[in-house]
Parts: C-alpha cells; structure tokens; sequence
C-alpha cells in the first residue's frame, strides 16, 4: 500500500509543480502586451499623467517577476484582481459563471459516459466484426467534426425546422423540469457528439487491452460464452483503464464548451472567456485560463491516479 | 503489412504485391475514400481560386442567402455573394495554413525532441518539464491567451497554430528517439565514435519519419479544427481574408432560413477533417501505432 501511496504522492506533486508553470506560461504571455494596460484603458486621447496615474495603481510600474508573485498570491488567496472591463471583483463574476459551467458539464457527462461506454465495450467484444469497423468509421468521422457544425445542423433541424427545441440557452427562475430539460438539450447533444465517440474509442481501446491477455484466452478456452468472459473476467480489470479513457476524454469538454456555450448564448466560464479575449480584459482571461487548465489538469491527475490504483501488480503490496 | 508497404507510405501501393498479400496490404475502403478526399481539397487549394465563377468579394446575386441555383451552384451569401466562390478561395487559407502550421510544429518537435534524446540527462531533463507545461494547456485555451495578447493576423496565427502542437509533436517524436536510441545499431555506431548529430540525424530521424508522417495527419487535423474554430468566435482570420471558419460565422444570421450559405462552408471543413482521419486511420498499424491516438 505504501507504494502506491508513495506514487500518487508523486504524481501529485507533478501536477502541482506542472500547475505552476501553467501560471507562469500564461502570465508570461498574457503581460508581453504589445502596447500597455493603462494605455489601452484610457485610450489614445489620455493625458500622459492620467495614463501614469494608472499604470501605478495598476502596478505595472513594478518588474514582471514581482507582478507575477502578487498575481500568484492574488490566485492563491482567491483575490484574481479587478475586471478591466467593468471593474467588478474578477472572482464574484467567475463565481457566478463556474457553477452554470459545471452543470453543463455535469449533464454531458452523465449522457456522454453511459453511452460511450456502451459502445466501446461493444466493439471491443466484437473486435474486427463488421459491427466494430462500421462503429470505428462512424466514431473516427464524428471526432473530426468540428462542433459549430454539429450545433448549427442541431440548431437548424429541431430549433427551425421542428420547432421542438429554443436555439439560445435561457432558464427562467421558476422553470419547471421539462422547460429546464428543454433548454439544455441542445448544448448538451452538441458536446456529447463529438466525446461519445472520442470516450467510445479510447475505452475500445482499454477493453481491447484486456481482452488480449492470457487469462481471457484461457477462460475462452474453458469453454465459457464470450459475453460472460467479457463482463465477468474482462471488466473488472479494465475498469481502472476505462476510468482513465473516461476522464481523459472528459477533457476535451473544455475546447468543445468554449464553442458550445458561444453559439448558445450560455451564461458559463467558456462564453465568459471568449468575451475577455474580445475585450482584452487580461485579469479577467487570466484568470480563466487558469480555471480551465486547473480543471484539464485535475481530470488528467484522476485519470493518472486511477490507473495507478488499478494496477493490480500494487494493490497487494 | 510490410516494410514496402510502409515504404510506400502516402504514396500509390505498390501494384506489385503479390496476389495472396493484396487484400490485407492494400489500404481498406474507408482509407480510399479519405485518400480520394485528401487529394479533392489539395486539388481545391492549389487551383480553388482559378475555377470560381465569380470575384470573391464580389456582390453577384439579386438577394441575400438565395437557396442553391444553377447561376449559383451553393446559394449566397449574407452580402449576395457567391458561397461556392467564398468556399473555394477559403479552402486555401484553411487547408494552407494548417499545413504550414502543422508541418512547422511537426519538425520543430521533430527537432527538438531529436536534440533532447541524443542531448544529455539534463537538456532532456529540462525540455520535457517545459513541453509537459505547454501540453498542460487546453489547446483553444492557449490560443485564445495568445490571441488576446497579440491579435490575430495571419502570421500570428499561424505561428500560434504551430508553438500551440509542438509539445505533442515533442511528446510522440521524443518516445520514438528515446526507443531508437536503445537500439543496437545506435550503441554500434557510438562505439564506432560517431558525433551526437551524425547519430540523430543518420541512425535515428530515418527511422522516425514514418509514423511522425502519421502524426503529422493528426496534427493537421486539430489545427484545422483550431484555427476554424477561432475564426468562428470570430478570433481568427480577419476580414477582408476569409478562412472557411469566418465563411460559417458570417453567415450565422442565415441559419433561420436553412441557408446554404452556413452550411456549406462548416460541411467543407468537417469532409476535409473526416478524410485525413479515415486515411490516417488506414495507414499501415505499425506507423499509425507508434504515432499515438488523439
């Protein structure tokens, strides 16, 4: 057990020593600002005091390591700085905007996993069956579709053509749950599209895994039905491979929100971002890209430390 | 599945596989399709420009967002001007600027990660935590940091497309390196007293380039998708050029009325990805192996 132990201590370590380089790349490209903050606030008409008069509040009078260290502590103690933009608390309005987020990617999750699941051990158990290569071209094609495709086509069959569906993402306070369902059906669909089939090949990949050591050609060779040596010998040990392709491909939420809550008009972190991008808010963008890599990197270290703990060759130790 | 097949990489199959070999060596259905719609949009983007039927930029029709006609083939656009038109010429700058993107990340990873393997523990050392790091950013993430810090003209963002895929570029070609350079006729050739880049460059690179081609179609593939989904968040490539990304997002008030105009240029964008992945998908499994998944 120490072992273990020892390893996802390890890991852990890594990711926080890889979390700060993330904030120094990103700080780092964020503050080589051609032109500078203060300026672009006041516009080109400002005094040269006025601009003065701001660039020290702002700090930017101050060399860049040190900048880099307030920001930093900034982070760390959950105070990001001021939007430039409309100069509220960059941390009230990420707080309003993470848990919109979390619920989108919550929801896609919980359709995304089921299904991909699903498939990949399906065209895992029928590996080269007419079934496994129609589900490989069909998964291969659906993970090169750019998302604005998707949801335009979403949009324009069952928002304009069926009238089933709104095509802006907007809840009511007192929405009821079929409204609520409603509204999010079609963001949802469109981020599930393209992590379906990228969860479905890399769990058809770990089952595959599994399926082509000893132990399985043994059972088969005992004489026991396919389905039951893939679900009850198979499984259990490609659960930790699985979890690992899980997280993994949940990862690729995070590019596909961006797009996703842009189009649909959704109140989330990735539309917040977009915006800060448009109007070069830089605390505000900093402070979401470190959301965003925080989150990827989290997902990468569970999917890591589950397969740590998976490997059986550790667990008796 | 052979060394000549693999030799042959990218190029037509020998016709002189013996019969018996043919069905497995030759590529698979779906490989043929995807060569089939590689070669179409290459042929697009060299020649798109010439076959238009009308300026780009030009207003040709008599009304916005028209449905397909003969006069034009693909409808118009929100201005009146002709889609197919606006396609072929935006082909070029998509196709064209995710090839000089990938192929600029794919030999700068190719090269620096030839450098760290036969470099000693430290540079390797100090290389990888760095592309660990870069690797460590969400890819649209990063370039929407980049953008917002340096705008987004068309050097810019092909220089943002490429520094955005070296790391994994790095990441594949490094593991190739680092297992080549175990290799016993590596060790023979130090023995011998060769010099660090007579190795990289004679023992180990030939042996990487094929499933760094591999990876290279991948590559492509996500600039691709990159690069047309900022031109989309209108992010990208600015006006008066127009990549097949802003052709979508320019017309996006055309989807109410099922306009071809927004339609065309996203299904453009989504063949030309499909085709490189089912021909990719294709390739012989020992390259396709080596250069990794997604």
């Amino acid at each position: 057990m120490s072992t273990t132990l020892l390893l996802i201590a390890r890991r852990l370590g890594a990711a926080v020593l890889t979390l700060l380089l993330v904030s120094v790349v990103v700080f780092t490209i964020s503050s080589l600002l051609p032109g500078d903050a203060a300026q672009e606030t006041l516009g080109q008409s400002a005094t040269p005091e006025a601009v003065a008069a701001l660039r020290a509040q702002l700090g930017l009078n101050e060399p860049a390591h040190l900048r880099y260290l307030h920001w930093l502590g900034g982070l760390l103690t959950g105070d990001p700085g001021r939007s430039m933009a409309n100069n509220l608390p960059v941390r009230e309005i990420i707080a309003g905007r993470l848990p919109k987020s979390l619920l989108l990617a919550g929801l896609t999750a919980a359709v995304a996993v089921p299904v991909a699941l699903a498939i990949g051990i399906l065209s895992a158990m029928y590996q080269g069956s007419r079934l496994d290569r129609a589900l490989n071209v069909v998964t291969l094609s659906m993970v090169a579709v750019p998302e604005f495709l998707v949801a335009t086509v979403a949009v324009l069959v069952f928002a304009v053509k069926l009238r089933w569906l709104p095509s802006l993402t907007m809840i009511p306070e007192d929405a009821s749950l079929g409204d609520f369902l409603r509204a999010y059906a079609l963001p949802v669909m469109t981020l599930c599209f393209v992590i379906i089939a990228q969860m479905a090949r890399m769990t058809r990949a770990a089952v595959i895994d599994q399926l082509s050591q000893p132990y399985v050609e043994m059972a088969a060779l005992k004489g026991l039905r396919p389905a039951r040596v893939a679900f009850v010998h198979a499984l259990p040990n490609a659960i930790g491979p699985i979890v690992n392709a899980v997280a993994l491909s949940l990862s690729y939420l995070l590019g596909g929100a961006i797009i996703v809550e842009t189009i649909f008009n959704y109140p989330g972190i990735a539309s917040l971002m977009v915006d800060a991008v448009t109007s070069r808010d830089m605390p505000l963008l900093q402070a979401c890209a470190m959301v965003f890599c925080t989150a990827y990197l989290l997902l990468v270290l569970i999917a890591d430390v589950c397969a740590i703990l998976a490997n059986p060759r550790l667990r008796n130790q | 599945m052979t060394e000549a097949v693999s030799s042959t990489l990218g190029t037509e199959p020998t016709p002189a596989a013996p019969v018996g070999l043919r069905r497995q060596a030759l590529m698979s259905a779906s490989g043929w399709v995807g060569l089939g719609i590689v070669v179409f949009w290459t042929l697009v983007a060299i020649f798109g420009p010439f076959l238009a039927p009308y300026r780009v930029g030009a207003i040709v029709a008599a009304d916005v967002f028209e449905p397909f006609s003969a006069q034009h083939l693909l409808g118009s656009d929100y201005l009146g001007r002709d889609v197919l038109s606006r396609v072929l010429s935006g082909a070029r700058y998509t196709v064209g600027l995710a090839l000089a993107a990938a192929l600029l990340a794919s030999t700068v990873g190719g090269a620096l990660a030839l450098f760290a393997a036969v470099s000693g523990r430290w540079i390797d050392e100090v290389v990888s935590r760095l592309m660990d790091a870069m690797i460590s950013i969400p890819s649209k993430i990063f370039a929407l940091v980049m953008v917002a810090a340096f705008g987004s003209s068309i050097p810019l963002l092909l220089l943002i497309a490429a520094v955005t895929y070296v790391p994994g570029a790095y990441r594949i070609a490094r593991s190739l390196a680092v297992g080549l350079n175990q290799m016993d006729y590596v060790q023979v050739a130090r023995a011998r007293g060769e010099g660090r880049f007579y190795i990289a460059r004679v023992e180990i690179l030939p042996n990487m380039i094929n499933p760094m081609l591999a990876d290279f179609g991948l590559r492509f593939v996500f600039v691709v998708l990159l690069l047309s989904g900022m031109s989309f968040l209108g992010l990208g490539v600015q006006p008066p050029h127009a990549d097949l990304g802003s052709l979508v997002r320019e017309n996006t008030s055309g989807l109410g009325d099922g306009a071809p105009a927004i339609l065309m240029p996203a299904l453009a964008i989504a063949t030309l990805t499909i085709g490189v992945n089912l021909l990719i998908d294709s390739l012989p499994t020992r390259a396709r192996r080596m250069a990794g998944g997604a």
